[in-house]
């Protein structure tokens, strides 16, 4: 079914029926779930305690073959593909010339001259402009693929009972072709919960299939089919950045001050040395020889000083039901030294967190900043400590 | 790594490339110069359709010599002279008197007035209008491009030009503005009365386009053609005595007098770099030759997508590269004749050009042809027989002619209507109707098509220029805005070629341009 130009997803059967509170949220041209039920705190203690299958086919999926294959990746991105095994998944951004960050998102060697991209924008052009005298085949498998995330500590388990294959061999990152009860898939172990997870990439026509299956199978384990807002939550936890929230695309910044580096968004782990030539390479060394003036950080809302904040006017301390998205000014000292991007209450941590843009002198862990929160129409500023990220980092995601 | 030897490696033995190979070496830096075919001059070497009868296998003229480029090289001391062929233009008529243009501005407007007297009248301001206009281009054409928004330091040569461009006068600056983006057809139309005059003028309009009179634009490409013609005529183009032949075997004489080693034969197959800096090149012999920068005479796609490779370029400047058009578009007859051919109604022997081009519309019909990928059921032409000015071109009493054939696209290598064989059939039989003898007298043809240019030569489609004359390739935008200082987003790595500015097909301009970028990213003289 389409109205108004979005799209539903090859799930949509499935799980239009679930979604009691019709609260929907688009996602790259495609209506998908926010919630099933009228709050979404069923479903994020899902990924956190049981599991949750989530529908991610708003993804962008290319398909990317041939002899030239590794070339155009290792060009196109920040990491280096070159050196990535057959099986492996590489989490990376990739950037303008600039060396500004465009985009980011999972490259997956599914064979010697054989690699899927998945990303958050359409890329087909940039990849084609950069393909120019590499033998690559390059083929948008945006709508041909369906994918779920199953998130969560039952997770492996639920897979293990309908794969035809160990999967509790399957490592972090790694990918691995299988049968779901006879359905051909393509399992990553990846997402976008810092959790225990799988991604399970599957043909349109088969995607329905999937769908039941997994539910059947995770029935007994509480597996709850969940929605965007409760991984909202879970992605702040494990510090996972959201295009368009957290950065804007340098493709589509207005000015430069809305671009970011990779290096500024606390990515320069993804930034290889001694590779081959890439789209920012140049710009991307001279900031990591000459520093980034802007750095991504963590930061925890300290408890008291928001309490004490909320008694002026009488009040317990209110916390976001949901993630928030506002930029958010953080001082320190009293003028203003960066930006927060998306903040929720952690029901797992029991901490207030958020996501900053920091200038890069004030982004040293266990800096005491303030942060802006509107109490009763004021606006006040709460202590909060700048933190390393993840914020939740549960030994069995890669175990 | 070793300190390399060479200073730098020139790709290519054409004009450019000597010019800026001799200028790197006047300032004491060691240069060898690669050409891939056996005789120096790349598209300049000379050739023979028969023992005796030479030819310049694809230019004509002079073209604009720029006096600064070639000033210290002492060409005339090696033997270049330069011919001024009168008249200069002609044009058989189909009807009523034929078209003869001269040096003498009093004979030109007789021979206008027998076909319009208001043409007549109207020829010498015209002619000296368009020459000005030709100045300030040809200004433009002896400096580096101006990038806008540049260094304040970029604009000084721009002051001289700016005095120059003020002393047109208000009116006559106006005028330029609107005459250079114009359709030579509009310009044309505006002008002058008499289709064969207008029609003879817009096949000039199309030398180096794929477009036709009423394209805008044109009328840039029209004044274009006359940078560098001798002053005081509008029209004229100088010729090189002995050939263009003579000019490269010059240039490569005070080359080698100054230390330029030329290696022919020698097949650059790769431009090599080392950290991201173009360090050498790999012929095809396999043999590796390292220097400090490397300079290329090849078009600017074939220089930084074949030899250089995309791998360490930008996608947008190798979008920019892919988006230059290259549609040169133009075949060339040659032809070797027992005596020299008689046109109708033209009682004078015409060294300088023969144009078949009735009026307007024959010239855009030509191109409309061709733009739906037909060959031109009229086509345009402009001939030449260049023995008649200068007898060491063929055997005593006999002539070469040359006749440049207009909107040939590339193709798949001249298939049907394009068969060469075909095409020079078709251009025999038409200019026989204006000069009933020729066919007889022909002892040997040799046509050369643009696909075979591009073989011969390295030019993308055939593409003489390089990159199309056209306004949005021209200036600071050529050969992609952003990079037109000769220099490349490959450090070390240079363009010198046609397809760099100012796009003359013989200047010199372009090779003494590129040799200063390097003696100043290389520290100068020493």
């Amino acid at each position: 079914m389409t109205s108004l130009g979005t799209r539903t997803t090859p799930f949509h059967s499935r799980t239009a029926p679930l979604v009691r509170g019709h609260a929907w949220r688009r996602w790259a041209g495609y209506v998908v779930p926010a919630a099933y039920d009228l709050i979404h705190d069923l479903e994020y203690a899902a990924i956190r305690g049981t599991a949750a299958l989530i529908d991610v086919t708003p993804l962008f999926k290319y398909r990317i073959r041939g002899a030239g294959a590794a070339a155009l990746l290792d060009r196109v991105v920040t990491r280096d593909v070159r050196r990535a095994k057959t099986g492996q998944v590489l989490y990376t951004p990739w950037c303008d010339p600039d060396g500004k960050v465009l985009d980011d998102g999972t490259v997956t060697r599914l064979g010697e001259d054989d690699f899927r991209l998945t990303s958050a924008h359409p890329n087909l052009r940039w990849l084609h402009q950069n393909a120019v005298g590499i033998d690559a085949d390059i083929d948008d498998e945006s709508e041909a693929v369906a994918a779920l995330s199953l998130q969560g500590p039952a997770a492996r388990e639920i897979l293990g009972s309908v794969a035809d294959r160990d999967v509790s061999k399957l490592r972090f990152f790694r990918a691995t072709q299988a049968r779901l009860e006879g359905i051909p898939v393509t399992l990553t172990r990846t997402g976008y919960t810092g959790d225990l997870g799988y991604e399970i990439w599957v043909g349109n026509d088969r995607a329905e299939a999937l769908w039941d299956l997994l539910v059947a199978a995770g029935n007994p384990h509480g597996l709850l089919p969940t929605g965007l807002l409760a991984m909202d939550v879970a992605r702040i936890e494990a510090g996972l950045l959201l295009i368009d929230v957290d950065y804007i695309s340098a493709r589509l910044a207005l000015i430069e001050t809305q671009k970011s580096s990779p290096f500024e968004l606390n990515l320069g782990w993804t930034v290889a040395k001694e590779k081959r030539p890439f789209v920012g390479q140049r710009a991307l060394e001279a900031e990591r020889n000459g520093g980034s003036s802007w750095a991504f950080r963590g930061l925890v809302v300290d408890w008291d000083s928001l309490e004490a904040l909320y008694a002026e006017v009488g009040l317990p301390p209110q916390l976001p039901s949901a993630a928030w998205r506002t930029s958010t000014p953080i001082f320190d000292g009293g003028r203003q030294v960066g930006y927060a991007t998306s903040g929720c209450w952690s029901p797992l941590l029991k901490k207030y967190l958020a996501l900053a843009h920091l200038g890069s002198v004030h982004a040293a862990p266990g800096t005491e900043v303030e942060i802006e929160v509107t109490i009763e129409h004021r606006r006040k500023r709460a202590l909060a400590t700048v933190t390393e990220t993840p914020f939740f980092d549960p030994e069995r995601k890669r175990a | 790594m070793s300190v390399p030897r060479l200073d730098a490696i020139v790709i290519g033995s054409g004009l450019e490339e000597l010019v800026a190979a001799a200028r790197l070496a006047g300032a004491g830096r060691r240069v060898v110069v690669l050409e891939p075919r056996d005789s120096v001059g790349g598209a300049a070497a000379g050739e023979q359709i028969l023992p005796g009868f030479r030819m310049d296998p694809v230019y004509a003229d002079a073209g604009f010599l720029d006096p600064r480029a070639l000033g210290d090289l002492e060409l005339d001391r090696h033997g270049v002279s330069l011919l001024t062929p009168d008249p200069f233009l002609a044009a058989p008529a189909d009807r009523g008197d034929s078209l003869v243009l001269w040096r003498d501005l009093a004979r030109s407007r007789a021979s206008i007035a027998r076909r319009s007297a208001g043409d007549a009248d109207h020829w010498p301001g015209f002619a000296a209008r368009m020459e000005t206009f030709a100045r300030v281009l040809e200004e433009l054409a002896g400096r580096p491009p101006v990038r806008p928004g540049g260094p304040l330091l970029d604009l000084a040569p721009f002051l001289g030009l700016g005095r120059r461009i003020r002393g047109l006068g208000r009116e006559r600056m106006t005028e330029l503005f609107r005459v250079l983006p114009l359709p030579a057809h509009d310009l044309l139309e505006d002008e002058f009365r008499d289709p064969l005059l207008k029609g003879v003028l817009a096949a000039m309009s199309v030398r180096g386009v794929f477009q036709g009179p009423r394209s805008p634009g044109t009328a840039l490409a029209f004044l274009h053609h006359h940078v560098g013609s001798p002053g005081g005529v509008f029209g004229i183009r100088t010729v090189v005595r002995g050939g263009v032949a003579r000019l490269a075997d010059a240039l490569a004489t005070a080359a080698r007098a100054r230390g330029v080693e030329i290696r022919l034969g020698a097949s650059v197959e790769r431009i090599a770099c080392t950290n991201g800096r173009a360090a050498g090149v790999a012929l095809a012999s396999g043999e590796e030759i390292v220097s400090r920068v490397v300079v290329s005479g090849a078009d600017p796609r074939r220089t930084l997508l074949d030899l250089a490779g995309t791998e360490a370029l930008d996608p947008d400047f190798v979008h920019a590269v892919r988006q230059i058009r290259f549609r040169g578009g133009f075949a060339r007859i040659h032809l070797a004749l027992s005596e020299a051919p008689r046109f109708e109604g033209i009682s004078e022997a015409v060294p300088g050009v023969i144009a078949i081009a009735s009026d307007l519309e024959h010239v855009e019909r030509a191109y409309d042809d061709a733009k739906h990928g037909r060959a031109s059921e009229l086509p345009v032409l402009e001939a030449r027989i260049p023995s008649l000015a200068d007898a060491s071109l063929a055997p005593e009493g006999r002539h070469v002619m040359s006749v440049d054939v207009r909107f040939v696209p590339v193709g798949d290598r001249g298939q049907g209507d394009y068969a060469p064989d075909a095409l020079a059939d078709r251009v025999v039989e038409l200019l026989a109707e204006r000069a009933p003898t020729l066919p007889g007298t022909i002892l040997e043809r040799k046509v050369l098509m643009p696909a075979d240019m591009e073989e011969r030569y390295g030019w993308t489609n055939g593409d003489p220029y390089q990159g199309e004359l056209a306004l949005d390739q021209l200036l600071f935008m050529r050969p992609v805005p952003g990079w037109a200082g000769y220099r490349t987003p490959i450090p070390g790595l240079y363009l010198c070629g046609t397809g760099t500015h100012p796009a003359g097909a013989i200047t010199g301009a372009s090779g003494r341009h590129a040799a200063n970028a390097v003696l100043e990213d290389l520290g100068g003289a020493r």
